[in-house]
């Protein structure tokens, strides 16, 4: 099972000390004329930028790796298929199917595209503690529910991976080796099921223990969110190259 | 069962966005204050649950579960699997912005539509009649997620033909699993706290 923490939101780079409200418009500027891309010339400087963001907050190189090879399973699998329905002029064929120059060209357009949102989430996104992303989020106007919703069900996932992880153990202890059958299934299913129980009986002992200290329906951000000078010059930085990429775009 | 950002058209994500906004917006609206502790807590649980690999032949899948998340939450699951969403991204960096709309769209609308057409059979008090309509239940919201996945690269251009069709057929194993766990849970559940199925379905 992977692991459930963010070892990417944690950081003292130029990005990590960006106002997280700033980074989360950053990232809708820089998204949208990325997703819409219909060149490739706008979707290599798409790249480009979203890399040198990435290069800005110093991940570590190695989980970036990783991350970035199971993103192109996807595009590989595009590859694969896209050039064989494509209309256009063929390099090779399969059988009865054509791989086109067209569809390649496709292919690639979407590869360059995809990897550039995967660097700009991981750079923007990656980069702020779900705490944060939480009070950030309702900061900038999202529904208060949302932002609840979200924040106990991430302070809850470590929590209920514990138990899950017990309750495995406890199966396994008793010779349970997972295999293609019924009953490999149906032992999950009922771990899964004493799992969603123990998060009800949880969830009620949670909420009365809320109610005691005097929850009211409202919760205290207690991330302290200041929008400086630097988060000016990212936004209109990120408006300067949201505005690049539409240009170039056009030009093309 | 995402599709990547920067791969589908702007009328796609739009349609998407649209229908998640919806979704999520009538899922805030019956959410009651006193519910969220356990609305956020079941949803962990069922992160949680996304994250279990199970032995398919010579490979794994992992769940998907998104027909149970409708049974237990009801309309909740479109704010569920938006949050969800937006974990998977800031844990994994799955996904991405533009098409959060259609992932949320394409997992919830069918586990919301399955649970509560199947609602009937969900709370029966015999084991067969529960057990059939979780089976129908998780493996028709995943059979469906596909075919709302394939729709969406289909919608998006003829390119993305074969694409969508190879989606679909590497779910139909997927869809089959997804029925077997969901009724032996269903089965479970009826046993041991009806009132976890029962909240949302009633």
């Amino acid at each position: 099972m992977p692991g459930l923490d963010t070892p990417l939101s944690q950081g003292r780079s130029l990005v990590h000390r960006l106002d997280p409200r700033a980074r989360l418009l950053g990232l809708v500027l820089f998204s949208l004329p990325v997703a819409l891309a219909g060149s490739l010339r706008t979707a290599l400087l798409g790249l480009v930028l979203a890399a040198l963001l990435l290069a800005l907050a110093r991940p570590p190189a190695g989980l970036v790796l990783r991350r970035l090879a199971a993103v192109n399973l996807f595009t590989a699998f595009l590859w694969v298929f896209v050039p064989l329905s494509a209309p256009g002029q063929a390099l090779f064929h399969l059988g009865p199917l054509a791989y086109t120059r067209e569809g390649a060209a496709l292919a690639l357009l979407l590869t360059l595209k995809t990897n550039a949102a995967f660097l700009a989430v991981t750079a923007l996104v990656a980069s702020i503690a779900p705490p944060e992303l939480g009070c950030a989020l309702q900061a900038l106007g999202l529904p208060e529910k949302l932002c609840h919703l979200l924040l106990m069900t991430h302070r809850y996932l470590f929590v209920i991976q514990r138990e899950y992880l017990r309750l495995l153990t406890s199966a396994r202890a008793r010779g349970f080796a997972p295999r293609t059958n019924g009953h490999t299934y149906r032992t999950y299913a009922w771990l899964l099921g004493m799992l969603l129980v123990k998060s009800w009986d949880r969830a009620e002992r949670v909420h009365q223990a809320m109610l005691c200290r005097g929850f009211k329906g409202k919760f205290y951000c207690l991330a302290d969110l200041r929008y400086q000078t630097a988060d000016a010059l990212f936004l209109g930085a990120a408006l300067l190259a949201s505005a690049a990429m539409i240009l170039v775009g056009r030009a093309a | 069962m995402h599709i990547s950002e920067g791969v589908l058209s702007a009328p796609v994500l739009l349609a998407g966005a649209a229908v998640a906004a919806a979704g999520v917006a009538i899922g805030l609206k019956r959410l009651q204050h006193e519910r969220i502790p356990q609305t956020a807590i079941l949803s962990s649980a069922f992160f949680v649950a996304s994250l279990i690999h199970v032995p398919v032949g010579f490979t794994s899948a992992h769940l998907i579960l998104n027909g149970l998340l409708g049974a237990v939450l009801g309309w909740a699951a479109f704010p569920a699997i938006l949050v969800a969403l937006l974990l998977q991204a800031v844990l994994f960096q799955f996904g991405g912005l533009t098409v959060l709309g259609v992932n949320t769209a394409t997992m919830a609308l069918p586990a919301v539509a399955c649970a509560w057409a199947l609602r009937p059979l969900l709370l029966s008090q015999r084991n067969g009649r529960a057990a059939l309509g979780g089976f129908l239940c998780g493996s028709l919201s995943v059979f469906l997620s596909g075919i709302l996945v394939a729709a969406a690269l289909i919608g998006t251009g003829e390119a993305f033909q074969q694409a969508a069709l190879a989606i679909f057929l590497a779910n139909l194993p997927v869809t089959v699993i997804e029925g077997l766990v969901t009724a032996a849970t269903v089965v479970f559940l009826q046993r041991v706290k009806p009132e976890i199925l029962s909240s949302a379905l009633t």
